[in-house]
């Protein structure tokens, strides 16, 4: 009796486990779980974003979209910034066709257009009342644009200024200027660093990435007068004016930033800010929505906004903005229009302002001029809206530092080979102000790169 | 009563006085065991932080002076749990339970023939194997990539178990056949002259011997299909994203992470963990197999 129970269980082993098998290969359909649920005739759009904050606010709102659309369905992959970049480059660049919808940058539109990757989204624009393509940020649209044509709108967009504790200036009788320079900014840093275990004076990236400590440094770089290239495409990372800026963004983040600051990127400096363990901190304008909530950050109520230091150019903030392209390959243009224009109209920013889940200090800012017009983000924002605005309508990628340059772009050279060129300079500087090598050695070696990739654009 | 009995009574080994020799080997085990715990926790430690960090809230995650005294949330696995984890679990499951199978089904005969059976050649087959191991992934994904897209294989769940299946079979087989040359000789000899056919042989008389080894290189195997990141992320993207793809979507430029992250991962790793654990006899049993001669 044992006997037999026994071996009927034993056959029953494999059949339970061939069930389980054969379920699971169904469930996977012909290609993967996250592709179940599309019904018939309904268009599904896969769209390829980056995981910020803003986007996810965006993925939490979709559903309303969806309900609104009923034809089409939404699928999201979230990448971070340096996964989703290469993997949405690879896709596009060889034709993958796996998404519909990209989050690509100013850095990638120009380019991309002209490669023919991208849909030119005029005729899209103009076929839909009310999306007021004008209502951009001129300098945000021509960032996004080849040959005056618009091929990715703009999700947000953000340029770089100083935030600082308003009630630490007070306390010290600090006055912040109202443009203020680099030298100050030091010298205020200095005065109001506690020193090593306390509160520090300032804090600015130094992780290695062309995004990360690249994008800051860049901007010391133009308004000290640095540039990458000189109009005959020669490098000049060893030029005088490179050099003095490069020494004076490691000397400041040695002397008195934060602690461990050549692994610091954006979120280190974001937690060490809102957690009051520096007094100052110079970066992205999207910042603000994350120091002023005060789920996230301690300081919130009690910061000051300044524009981004100078010291030979009149404004030194970077232009970036995260915008929304349809790669040439993808069979579902129309559908996926009706999503990006849903994503960027000026009803999506009033829709996410109302939203109790986000509010209207999480608003995507930087799009579009109309925002800075509505009242309640007004009032919550009042402190540090301007400046965005200003910051990104002064922002010239054509002009960005005192001498002329061969390329576009402000924190970085709206080239191919800046991804791979920029992340090794970063590299050689995030070395610099970790005290591994000194600045002269960074920059000679930042040069050898650069001067390979110019010769490839000298004639 | 049997508990007592079964220990014998102090008095009945009268506490010599510790020979000198006695003492340093003592010494020397403290000394051992100080070392183990050591690297033990040094191993553990990160574990033990995710954890703890997943449990935090974002302001308390990455401070200077880390905290190891929070108020303790949920919220982190809530927001885990909403980013829609299922699909990735479910690809992940088929990914690694598909390959693993593959691998076995495919690797214990490869294995069984070059080691109880040599064929021909034996440890050239044994090299060529490996040597698909020699080559970085990176340098072969571009050619990988052109390939699964021309196919139009992209972003489909089958192209990461065949993927998977090829990068396991060379340390399965390795490993296998070492478990395969501790089987007597003898027996081998007893069941030809029985008379029994080879797939017999081998399901009779050779696999249960082995079985604690092919537990722990199908533990392996899982391990590594589930842990995989790089071919997966390149090659998949709505409906064939894994654990590994999905976790660094928690990853952000602009905002603070680390809680979610960390609770995330602590969820990607459990199924890993469980596994191990309820695997742990088999498995020791398993890599110490042979190691006692």
């Amino acid at each position: 009796m044992r006997g037999a129970a026994r071996r009927r269980g034993r056959g029953r082993t494999p059949a339970v486990l061939g069930a389980v098998l054969a379920s699971l290969a169904l469930l996977a359909g012909c290609s993967g779980a996250g592709a179940l649920g599309a019904a018939e005739g309904v268009e599904t759009v896969t769209v390829a974003i980056v995981s910020n904050p803003q986007m996810e606010d965006a993925i939490s709102l979709a559903p309303q979209f969806e309900a609104e659309n009923p034809g089409i369905r939404l699928r999201f992959v979230s990448l971070s910034e340096n996964e989703a970049r290469a993997k949405i480059t690879a896709s596009v660049a060889t034709g993958g066709g796996e998404f519909d919808i990209v989050m690509i940058s100013n850095y990638e539109t120009p380019q991309w257009a002209q490669n023919g990757w991208l849909t030119n989204l005029e005729p899209y624009m103009a076929a839909t009342p009310g999306y007021d393509r004008n209502d951009f940020i001129p300098t945000v649209r021509d960032s996004l644009s080849y040959q005056g044509a618009m091929y990715s709108v703009p999700f947000y967009g953000e340029s770089s200024f100083l935030m600082y504790r308003k009630d630490l200036f007070e306390q010290a009788g600090i006055q912040m200027p109202a443009q203020p320079t680099w030298p100050q900014i030091a010298q205020i840093a200095a005065q109001l660093d506690q020193g090593q275990g306390q509160r520090r004076g300032i804090c600015l990236r130094g992780k290695p990435g062309w995004g990360e400590v690249m994008a800051p440094l860049d901007t010391v770089i133009n308004t000290f007068g640095g540039r990458w290239y000189d109009p005959q495409w020669r490098a000049q990372l060893t030029s005088p004016e490179v050099k003095q800026a490069v020494q004076f963004y490691v000397d400041l983040v040695r002397e008195h930033g934060e602690p461990g600051a050549s692994q610091a990127g954006f979120s280190e400096c974001a937690t060490q800010f809102g957690q009051g363990e520096v007094a100052m901190w110079y970066d992205a304008t999207s910042a603000a929505g994350t120091v002023e909530d005060p789920e996230e950050s301690t300081v919130a109520g009690r910061i000051g906004y300044a524009p981004a230091p100078v010291v030979a150019t009149p404004s030194s903030g970077w232009l970036y903005t995260w915008s929304l392209g349809i790669p040439q390959t993808s069979p579902r243009k129309d559908a996926a229009w009706r999503f990006m224009s849903w994503m960027t109209s000026k009803e999506y920013i009033q829709r996410a302002g109302r939203d109790p889940s986000i509010g209207w200090t999480s608003v995507p800012p930087g799009s579009r001029q109309s925002t800075y017009q509505i009242p309640e983000y007004q009032q919550v924002a009042g402190q540090y809206a301007p400046l965005i605005l200003d910051g990104l309508q002064r922002a010239n990628p054509q002009q960005p530092t005192v001498q002329p340059v061969p390329y576009q772009g402000v924190q970085f050279v709206r080239i191919p080979e800046f991804q791979d060129l920029g992340t090794r300079t970063s590299q050689q500087v995030s070395a610099a102000i970790a005290g591994q090598i000194s600045v002269d050695e960074a920059l000679e070696q930042s040069q050898n790169y650069a001067e390979t990739v110019g010769e490839s654009y000298q004639r | 009563m049997a508990v007592t009995t079964s220990t014998p009574p102090d008095t009945q080994e009268p506490a010599a006085p510790p020979e000198p020799r006695r003492q340093k080997r003592s010494a020397a085990n403290v000394w051992l065991g100080v070392i183990a715990w050591v690297v033990g926790i040094a191993f553990f430690f990160p574990v033990f932080w995710m954890v703890l960090t997943s449990f935090k809230q974002e302001t308390d995650a990455y401070t200077t002076t880390p905290k190891i005294i929070f108020e303790p949330t949920l919220e982190q696995y809530e927001g885990v749990f909403a980013a829609g984890v299922g699909p990735y679990v479910v690809n992940s499951v088929i990914a690694t339970v598909f390959s693993t199978l593959f691998v076995l089904v495919l690797g214990i005969p490869a294995a069984f023939a070059v080691s109880l059976r040599p064929v021909k050649k034996t440890q050239d087959v044994l090299f060529f194997f490996i040597s698909t191991k020699m080559l970085p992934v990176v340098a072969v994904i571009v050619p990988i990539y052109v390939v699964v897209n021309q196919i139009g294989m992209l972003d489909n769940i089958w192209t990461l178990v065949v993927l998977y299946t090829g990068m396991n079979l060379p340390i399965a087989v390795w490993m296998m056949r070492s478990f395969f040359l501790e089987v007597p000789g003898e027996l081998l000899e007893q069941a030809s002259i029985d008379g029994a056919p080879l797939w017999r042989t081998l399901r009779e008389i050779v696999l249960p011997i082995i079985s604690p080894g092919i537990f722990a290189t199908a533990l392996i195997c899982v391990i590594f299909a589930w842990n995989e990141f790089f071919f997966a992320v390149n090659l998949t993207a709505a409906n064939a994203g894994t654990m590994p793809v999905f976790l660094v979507g928690f990853i952000t430029s602009e905002g603070l992470y680390w809680a979610q992250l960390s609770a995330a991962a602590t969820l990607a790793a459990l199924p890993v963990v469980i596994a191990g654990w309820v695997a742990q006899n088999k498995l020791v049993q398993g890599l110490s197999f042979g190691a006692v001669k």
